[in-house]
């Protein structure tokens, strides 16, 4: 299979790879630039653990091909703690105790790092709605949606 | 996964590509790549077109054009498209919404294609290269189109005459038990003199309900009036049987959702 040039920004940085056509974007940022962050648990588009953030909008890693992202911005969790300090809805999952095996983390932070760019006080409502394309197995939700609110809480604080 | 993607910048040449055998065109991919992932090798070529005319909305003298790139996001959010944003919004969960497009929704399979249900209601008009075909003709000759869409017309409804209920299990995304869409225009004492009402799930592709559309002419919006076209709606109908629902249980509630949307 013929190998093909994608260029796009991860994170800020800028990246270039050569991949087989037909990659998709998760298995590129996983297999080929070493960004493990993005989870791949179904591949079908069902569970989210693969969402990141391109171009602004939340997307689903394991159904997008890497070929399509080229001059992208592509945001993964990996990129949201700056100089050792964890974002704030990295802190307000661990507060709220929002983790627990995990695998489901770095995708329910994307899709709540959407929802707060755009909507910082959401209502308890809008959390649910923004993270209605995430499954986790583990927590029963409740700590999620806590965690999304706290963080909000706490960004609209240091605003003040 | 072996799969190989094809970009062209003219509709002409993706649609010559697009003969090859085992060659799809690549819309946001929420179907295709996902078969591919899931082991499918009977598509192996993609193709897809980077001409920025097909994402497009145009809005205009009350007739819209929706571009076959269009995403259920773009739609949900634009200012002038508040009637359809319900049936927009219908469709998956956020991530999904900004890639699934209004072409690949068209070809979706039940129990997916819910915002095409709402285009069906809305008799819409499906536009290619090669001309433009009402939405049922396109429907019924989906399996052997292979042509790409380019663009989707309708006439923009009044809020108040267009209606779209999707049931579903899991709220607030999850995959249909069934979704109906309807048009209708009522008299000023409350009559219906026009209907037009759409199904999803009840076939493998949207489906009209032409007898209840009948039967609903002459009655005004009254549970005693509308029963006969409560019973008729499932003439024709063969659901659809998944994991969601069997086809006996989506034929046994279809009459009481359909009631519950012309009585809202
Ligand atoms: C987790 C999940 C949840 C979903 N939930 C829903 C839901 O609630 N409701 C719903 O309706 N759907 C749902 N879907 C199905 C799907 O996302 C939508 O139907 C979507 O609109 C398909 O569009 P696409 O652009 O992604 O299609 P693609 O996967 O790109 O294409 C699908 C098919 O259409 C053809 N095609 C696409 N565009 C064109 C074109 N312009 N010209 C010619 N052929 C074309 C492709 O070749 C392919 O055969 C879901 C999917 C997933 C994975
Ligand atoms: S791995 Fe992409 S949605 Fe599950
Ligand atoms: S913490 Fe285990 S899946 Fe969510």
């Amino acid at each position: 299979m013929a190998k093909v040039p994608v260029q796009f920004t991860l994170n800020g940085s800028e990246k270039a790879e050569f991949v087989e056509s037909g990659t998709t974007l998760l298995n590129a940022l996983r297999d080929k630039i070493g960004d493990t962050s993005p989870k791949g648990g179904c591949h079908q588009g069902t569970c989210g653990a693969c969402s990141v953030i391109i171009d602004g909008e939340l997307r689903l890693s394991c159904l997008t091909l890497a070929e399509t992202c080229g001059g992208a911005d592509v945001r993964t969790t990996a990129g949201l703690a700056e100089g050792g300090v964890l974002h704030p809805l990295q802190r307000a999952f661990l507060d709220a105790f929002a983790t627990q095996c995990g695998f489901c983390t770095p995708g329910m932070i994307m899709a709540a790092k959407v929802l707060l760019d755009r909507t910082p006080n959401p209502s308890r409502e809008d959390v649910v709605e923004a993270l209605s394309g995430n499954i986790c197995r583990c927590t029963g939700y409740e700590p999620i949606i806590q965690a999304v609110l706290l963080a909000a809480r706490a960004n609209s604080q240091n605003a003040a | 996964m072996s799969l190989a993607l094809q970009t062209f910048s003219s509709v002409k040449d993706a649609n010559a590509a697009l003969q090859a055998a085992g060659t799809r065109y690549l819309g946001g991919g929420t179907l295709v790549v996902r078969a591919a992932n899931e082991g499918d090798v009977a598509v192996f070529n993609l193709i897809r077109v980077s001409d920025p005319a097909l994402s497009q909305i145009a809005v205009s003298g009350g007739k819209v054009r929706l571009g076959a790139s269009v995403t259920m996001a773009a739609i949900a959010r634009h200012p002038e498209l508040a009637a359809l944003a319900p049936a927009a919004r219908a469709v998956g969960g956020p991530a999904i919404r900004n890639m699934a497009t209004v072409g690949g929704n068209l070809f979706a399979p039940a129990p997916y294609g819910d915002f095409a249900v709402a285009l069906l209601a809305l008799d819409a008009t499906v536009v290619t290269q090669a001309g433009e075909v009402p939405i049922e003709t396109f429907l019924a000759d989906r399996d052997t189109s292979r042509a790409i869409l380019t663009a989707v017309d309708i006439a923009l409804p009044k809020a108040e005459s267009f209606r779209f209920l999707k049931v579903s299990r899991v709220k607030p995304k999850g995959v249909s038990v069934l979704s109906i869409a309807a048009l209708l225009e009522l008299a000023s004492d409350g009559t219906v003199t026009s209907a037009r009402i759409a199904l999803g799930c009840m076939a493998d592709r949207p489906m009209r309900a032409l007898a209840a559309e009948k039967a609903l002419l002459g009655c005004k919006l009254t549970p005693q009036e509308i029963a006969p076209a409560l019973t008729a709606a499932s003439e024709g109908i063969a659901p659809i049987t998944d994991p969601i629902a069997s086809a006996w249980y989506r034929a046994e509630v279809l009459p009481v959702h359909l009631g519950r949307l012309l009585l809202d």
